[in-house]
């Protein structure tokens, strides 16, 4: 039994009440605080008050509802899938893997033109980037140009670690599944030529990724050097340090990696390939009328079921497509007026049948 | 047979055979005893160090962690840790660790603390020196090294440092005082007796030549129990032996008063002190809060299961397909490839577990550990139950018990000291139906001769003149009251007439105001010296008694005797007592007309003992004596023999006459009851008084009204009837009356609202509890609890203290199970009030054990009223949301992390960063809870006091039952499914930000969290009905925290993070305008819902504290409930109708307030709802 037993209680038990002197000390202060009596503000839920804001909360909700709504529908978005699991697909015979490299033509017509800037997008579906193990198969030390980090992966890279014998920069299972379709777009004239439109790789990627996050290796201008004693991920076709020409779009710092690093939230996902930026203010950016879309075909998606998308969308304050937003807005504010109503019934009613009972009382 | 012999011998195996000697023999200095005596087994005593510290240096760390993963909660936690150390599981081990090394370092710390203020005080206690004597001489040691057996001086004014017997004192009586204030608290002198033939040893010398055993009892926690014997030897003679008692025993902890030095040999040391043994831990009480919430972690720990195993089974269906399992962009290491699969599974199963364990958070338990702490605070602190005459405050002895206090059904009250103030009055005496009443007793001045005394029948005859100076004699001389003739007496009790510097102090407060009457009357009792009491008689003789004997008085016996020897040489046996007790002895005496006066006396509240006597001749005193000597050296059940010898001596008495003593209620003890009454609490009273008294109480104080009808279940009625009959007569009368009250209560029209009152003895008690031999014992019980609940309030007198705790045990366990408060003052208490769910202590006149074994103390009775509907109220509606909201905040946090298994292929990756999973319930949403949990009113303080029917609103638990409880979880699940899919369809294949950039998971769990975090902090302000300045600060400033942490904790690259991936996450997300606008729309929706529930509830169901809340309440004072205000017209009613017949029996020009009609918070509403 354990004991519970205080010696203090010993040492200084003199008598319990001793007089005068100490029943001062033991009198509790006369605070607010210790009293329970702070200063409060007491609200009280009821109908009344909270009828008001239900009318509010409709009042507010449902312009902004419509007004999201309405921006949401302005704005335009084609989405063309260039998976090629359907036969009549043009993309169709890129599923084999003997033809490499692959290159596929698809031609879509734009109803309407596309003013302002037109983000072009690469979508996927069926593809667990938010899968555990391959989300942390990456090793940001790595990518932000620590170099002991670069000749020695993290572990979580594993199996996507060292290849061999070499480290592989970058290491992980993200950076070796990179997406490495080539998209290009070309706008057929009423005649002949189809003309390219000009799709810009910079400034997809997040600044702060782009410049502090993501940094090449130390070392000197030849970026290959910096690299050196590494090798490439499996699955790529070049080593990191010839994703592009532009050494500023080069290695850990080319957007196109940087963009496809940040692993998507869900299974279906879009990501950002290029911009088309609008030229002027009197032509729009992409006019209706056909395009094609040249497709060098590298990623291989139907084992997984998975589809590939190009998805050519404009943008608003809020961004892409999205009328969930503008609905729900509207429906609670809908719901909430309507709440509003119904309780001012209830409250009408209650107090009419309060008064009676008080009566009766 | 064979079980309980094959039992004990592998006792005797496991135990040693020493410790199975139940006495003990001791060599009174460590001399052996001559040849010849008694053989004994040695035994090993312990020394006389004291151990309270729980750890030493070495064993803390072990120990400590040990105890603390003895709580299931800590171990749970453990085991999550663990799990996470030793597989690959989502989360890292720091999100369970670091709260956990938090809590158990923080406990860890407190309880060494705690430890090493213990080792402290036990080396004091240990090492401070204690005189003893070796060889004659005077040698000084450390306490701790005394052994039993070692011969101890202590000097006045020092604590004994071991349990002594008494050998002897520098007085030449032998006696010697001693004060046990930090035993039991009574602070009064106590003294206790030198064994009769080592009285005479004054010095070392002496002493050292003493030549004893003493053989006493093994030691027992019980304080005033004792039982030895001592053999002293002497060369010549042979060895006398002397019964040991308990006025032989000092014991440990006690201070030895107005004595210069006293001698003792010591017999138990150490932890086997009496001291020692009575501060084992009194067993843990769990309140019903702690209760549901143990049931609803059970709940959660099965939610959390099925969770679990939900997704391991779903992950293996979905990976069935080989391309989901191990898709080209994401193999699996070799190792992880070869792994069995059921091993797979499991690893699997235990991660899921991990990942949703948060679901049962380490901080609830510290929270509520620390609400519960921190908020007895403010129950210290109340100045309303601070009482300004003893300068007392509340005291808060578990802290765990606070919102029990929100949830009492049942009070069992103590009569004497707690309803009543315990300050006796002498009123007056009956000495042969001839009434004396002292009336002088108001002025405090005492008249000469007998003038004081109004004489009601005609004048005493010279017989009678004799009885009646017999019957002074009588009261001076039959007490165990002492003396003190000094200024500096802390008792609380002088004598009124300030000319005398003499203070009678007594355990008994009735026994000094019978002492200080007779004083009034002309007979002062002036001191007892060298076993002679000196009485002053009323011709200012000093009259000497020699004190023979003293039968003590005890509970079961109710009664006391002394023998006493007059100077002329005649021995008397004067017997006080209860008339029950009295009453049947008597052979002789005006028994009919003292009966009737005392009956009387008992009807008006006045607690009323009889005197007799016997007049002995000098051999019967020695048959006696001799009787009495045999039952006290008895080593085994002296107790019962001892009760034998009294019952045999206590007999063909004759009878003096009465006394009659007032017991005032306590200021507002009427009101209180009401109050309690009112809400819903069932009142009972429980007293060793007797039944006209204790009625004529319960009247005064409202228990009972002019209207109740009262139901006698007592030894009297059943000695007519058979307990069978009566019990069963009872049970229809009560009912008939409750069948009618439903129906009445349909109609609404009940007319008479009759209510019963039941009065239950100790000899009834006892009948209907004792198991009947065809064994149906429940039978009775069932139908007496059935009579039980329908009676208002119940009346238990004549009650043993065990016989109050079976009662209270009975209430607790019959079949709704309700919570019982018992509230008491005196040691006779301590049962039930250990035994009650809440035990209160009234700080009272008969020292401090009530107080101190009580949960919460307080100085007056009608200090309950705060305490329960108030304080009370409060931590009941406070914890009950902190469980609620926890459980709430939880099931928001973990519930989208489940659904986010369904899109990440189930592979348990957590949609949180490591930081929140970790912070969230340390540092985003602890705070405004706790806060809430201290500070929280939803009804101001004077309201609850004000409408007691308040309390019946949060009766039965009523804020955590299953309803509730699943409304919160619903609500959880409701809002977790809100921000997750409000999140899905916002990021759903789209791009939010006006750049055309992309977020990915880390800003989608981002969203999702912030969404939680906003929504659970004004899910709790929405709660919140008292805002004062912390609790905006509190509110307000966690969510600005979480604002301000995400920022930091994004803006920077983190160099101790082997990951960067929240970098400027929060921001990017607060720069993208659906983002915000996702914010508050699923914010607002994520509330909604609760909102229109209280309101809608508010409006169509109102709760009475609903009503109570709303605006508009103190204007118009609507009924709080239409119950009470029911039946309070009926009751007023009534009163109005008897009070002009007949008056309400009034205890005196003190109980004005009794008549007066109850005064409400709004009397004329009531008053002309009447009319």
């Amino acid at each position: 039994m354990a004991m519970n037993y205080n010696a203090k209680d010993e040492v200084d038990g003199g008598p319990p009440c001793a007089p005068g002197g100490t029943a001062k000390t033991r009198r509790p202060d006369n605070t607010a605080f210790k009293q329970q009596r702070l200063p409060a503000w007491q609200p009280i839920l009821t109908a009344g008050t909270v009828l008001p804001i239900f009318f509010i909360i409709g009042l507010i909700f449902i312009p902004i509802g419509i007004g999201i709504f309405v921006t949401s529908n302005n704005i335009r978005e084609i989405e063309i899938d260039y998976t090629g699991t359907e036969p009549s697909s043009p993309c169709n015979k890129c599923l084999s893997p003997d033809v490499t490299p692959c290159f596929c033509t698809i031609n879509f017509t734009l109803e309407k033109s596309f003013e302002g800037n037109v983000f072009m997008y690469y979508g996927l579906s069926n593809f667990y980037q938010n899968h555990r193990r391959y989300v942390k198969s990456r090793d940001d030390s790595q990518l932000n140009g620590d170099s002991s980090a670069l000749l020695n992966p993290s572990k979580e890279c594993e199996p996507y670690r060292r290849n061999e014998d070499k480290p592989i920069a970058p290491c992980g299972a993200i950076a070796n599944s990179m997406f490495n379709d080539t998209l290009e777009l070309f706008l057929i004239g009423n005649d002949s030529y189809p003309i390219p439109i000009a799709l810009k790789k910079k400034g997809i990627a997040w600044w702060t990724d782009k410049n502090v996050k993501f940094r090449n290796p130390p070392g000197g201008d030849n970026l290959e050097e910096r690299f050196k004693g590494t090798t490439k991920p499996v699955n790529w076709l070049k080593p990191v340090y010839m994703l592009d020409s532009d050494p500023d779009n080069n290695g850990f710092i080319n957007e196109d990696f940087i963009v496809w690093m940040r692993t998507a939230a869900l299974p279906t996902f879009r990501k950002l390939y290029r911009l088309i930026e609008r030229k002027n203010d009197l032509h729009p950016t992409l006019p209706a009328g056909r395009y094609s879309l040249n497709v060098t075909y590298n990623y291989p998606v139907h084992y997984f079921d998975g589809r590939k998308r190009m998805i050519l969308s404009t943008i608003s304050w809020m961004g892409g497509k999205n009328p969930f937003l503008g609905i729900a807005y509207i429906a609670v504010g809908s719901i909430s007026f309507l709440l509003g109503v119904v309780l001012l019934v209830i409250n009408h009613k209650y107090r009419n049948s309060s008064n009676t009972a008080d009566i009766t009382i | 047979m064979d079980c309980s012999l094959v039992r004990t011998l592998v006792h005797r195996y496991c135990a040693g055979e020493e410790n199975w000697v139940d006495s003990r023999t001791i060599y009174v200095g460590h001399r052996e005893p001559p040849p010849g005596a008694e053989a004994y087994i040695p035994q090993r005593y312990p020394d006389n160090r004291i151990v309270s510290s729980k750890y030493t240096f070495w064993n803390f760390i072990p120990k400590n962690l040990f105890e603390q993963f003895r709580r299931v909660a800590n171990f749970y936690f453990l085991i999550i840790f663990l799990v996470q150390l030793i597989i690959d599981t989502p989360t890292s081990p720091v999100t369970s660790g670091l709260p956990l090394f938090f809590v158990i370092t923080v406990t860890a710390i407190k309880q060494g603390y705690e430890d090493w203020l213990r080792h402290k005080a036990d080396n004091a206690m240990n090492q401070c020196p204690v005189h003893f004597i070796q060889h004659g001489k005077l040698v000084r040691k450390q306490s701790r090294k005394l052994r039993v057996g070692d011969i101890v001086m202590v000097k006045e004014d020092e604590t004994f440092p071991c349990d002594l017997i008494f050998l002897s004192s520098n007085r030449g009586d032998g006696t010697c005082h001693v004060t046990t204030a930090s035993l039991d608290g009574e602070s009064s002198h106590k003294t206790h007796y030198a064994v009769q033939d080592t009285k005479g040893f004054h010095t070392e010398e002496d002493i050292g030549g003493l030549h004893a055993t003493i053989e006493c009892e093994q030691p027992q926690p019980d304080l005033y129990k004792f039982v030895g014997r001592i053999n002293v030897y002497s060369d010549l003679n042979d060895p006398v032996v002397r019964p040991l008692g308990s006025e032989n025993l000092l014991l440990r902890g006690a201070t030895l008063k107005n004595t210069e030095k006293i001698f003792g040999v010591a017999i138990y040391t150490g932890m086997e002190t009496k001291m020692a043994l009575n501060y084992q831990s009194k067993s843990q009480k769990r309140s019903a809060v702690e209760k549901s919430m143990n049931a609803f972690l059970i709940v959660y720990l099965c939610i959390l299961i099925s969770k679990a195993l939900i997704n391991t089974v779903l992950k293996y269906v979905w990976q069935s397909e080989p391309f989901r399992d191990e898709p080209w962009y994401n193999r699996k290491t070799e190792s992880e490839r070869q792994r069995n699969l059921f091993l797979k599974a499991f690893t699997d199963f235990l991660a899921f577990m991990v990942l949703f364990n948060y679901i049962i958070p380490v901080s609830m338990y510290v929270t509520v550990e620390m609400q519960k702490f921190l908020g007895s605070y403010f129950i210290t602190w109340d100045e309303d139950m601070f009482d300004e005459e003893t300068g007392e405050g509340p005291l808060v002895n578990t802290s765990d018990l606070n919102e029990e206090l929100g949830q009492v059904e049942y009070i069992f009250t103590d009569k004497t000291g707690t309803l009543t103030e315990n300050n006796m009055e002498f009123k007056e005496c009956c000495i042969e139906g001839h009434v004396y009443v002292p009336h002088v007793i108001c002025n405090g001045q005492v008249l000469p001769e007998s003038s004081g005394i109004d004489m009601i029948d005609s004048s005493p005859s010279v017989n009678g003149r004799e009885r009646e100076e017999l019957f002074f004699r009588a009261l001076c001389l039959c007490h165990t009251v002492q003396v003190k003739d000094d200024d500096s007496v802390d008792g609380p009790r002088k004598s009124p007439d300030g000319g005398r510097s003499c203070v009678y102090i007594s355990s008994s407060p009735d026994e000094v105001a019978l002492v200080e009457g007779v004083q009034r009357l002309g007979f002062t009792y002036l001191r007892l010296k060298d076993n002679y009491m000196e009485i002053l008689n009323r011709e200012n003789h000093v009259e000497r008694f020699e004190l023979l004997e003293i039968l003590s008085f005890d509970s079961v016996r109710r009664r006391m005797s002394v023998i006493v020897k007059s100077a002329t040489g005649e021995i008397y046996l004067f017997c006080k007592g209860a008339d029950s007790s009295i009453f049947p002895r008597v052979i002789e005496g005006k028994v009919d007309q003292i009966r009737a006066r005392v009956e009387r006396n008992a009807v008006e509240g006045l607690r009323t003992l009889c005197v007799a006597y016997k007049r002995l001749i000098q051999e019967e005193y020695e048959g006696i004596c001799k009787l009495l000597q045999a039952a006290k050296v008895a080593l085994q059940d002296r107790e019962k023999k001892l009760a034998e010898a009294y019952e045999q001596i206590e007999k063909d008495l004759t009878l003096l006459g009465a006394t009659a003593v007032e017991d005032r209620l306590q200021e507002k003890a009427a009101d209180t009851i009401e109050a309690l009454q009112k809400a819903g609490i069932k009142v009972w009273v429980l007293t060793g008084d007797k039944m006209e008294t204790a009625a004529a109480t319960c009247y005064a104080c409202k228990l009972f009204r002019r209207n109740t009808q009262l139901l006698e279940l007592t030894t009297k009625r059943i000695e007519e009837q058979s307990l069978h009959d009566v019990l069963f007569e009872l049970s229809k009368t009560v009912l008939r009356h409750s069948g009618s009250l439903t129906r009445d209560n349909l109609s609404g029209l009940s007319a008479d609202m009759q209510d019963y009152g039941l009065i239950i003895d100790g000899a009834a008690l006892s009948l209907i509890m004792k198991p009947r031999e065809d064994g149906s014992s429940g039978n009775y019980r069932e139908l007496f609890l059935e009579i039980c609940r329908s009676c208002s309030a119940v009346l238990c007198c004549r009650m043993a203290p065990l016989q109050k705790a079976q009662i209270v045990k009975l209430i607790k366990f019959s079949k709704e199970h309700p919570i019982t408060l018992a509230i008491g003052d005196g040691a006779n208490d301590v049962s039930m009030i250990l035994e009650a769910h809440v035990g209160i202590g009234v700080i009272g006149k008969e020292g401090r054990q009530a107080a101190r074994n009580s949960d919460y103390a307080i100085p007056k009775f009608k200090h309950l009223k705060k305490m329960l509907l108030v304080h009370g109220h409060f931590y009941y509606i406070r914890i009950s949301e902190l469980v609620q909201y926890f459980f709430y905040k939880n099931v928001c946090f973990i519930f989208p992390q489940f659904l986010y298994q369904f899109f990440c292929g189930f592979s348990q990756q957590t949609l949180y960063d490591t930081a929140y999973l970790t912070l969230y319930n340390i540092s985003f949403t602890s705070l405004p809870i706790l806060l809430y949990s201290l500070m929280e009113q939803h009804v101001g303080i004077d309201v609850l006091k004000r409408d007691p029917t308040l309390y019946r609103d949060v009766a039965k638990n009523a804020l955590l039952r299953w309803r509730v409880f699943i409304y919160w979880t619903l609500l959880g699940l409701f809002d977790a499914l809100v921000f997750f899919f409000g999140a899905y369809f916002v990021f759903e294949n789209t791009t939010v930000t006006s750049n055309g950039q992309i977020f990915g998971n880390w800003t989608f769990g981002t969203l999702v969290f912030t969404v939680m975090v906003f929504t659970v902090t004004l899910k709790l302000a929405l709660d919140t009905h008292y805002w004062t300045w912390i609790n905006h600060f509190v509110i307000w400033g966690s969510l600005l925290f979480y604002v301000v942490f995400s920022l930091l904790w994004g803006g920077v690259i983190w160099p101790f993070l082997n990951y960067q991936r929240m970098y400027y996450v929060f921001i990017q997300m607060l720069s993208s305008g659906p983002a915000w606008l996702a914010i508050v729309l699923l914010v607002t929706v994520s509330l909604l819902p609760d909102v229109l529930k209280k309101v809608l509830c508010r409006q169509l169901w109102p709760t009475a504290t609903e009503r109570v809340q709303s605006p508009g309440y103190q204007s118009t004072c609507p009924s709080a409930a239409w119950y009470s205000s029911h039946s309070q017209q009926v009751t007023l009613a009534a009163w109005k109708e008897k009070v002009s017949t007949e008056p309400p029996p009034t205890l005196g020009s003190s109980h004005h307030h009794c008549s007066s009609i109850p005064s409400h918070s709004c009397p004329r509403s009531r008053v002309g709802m009447l009319v």
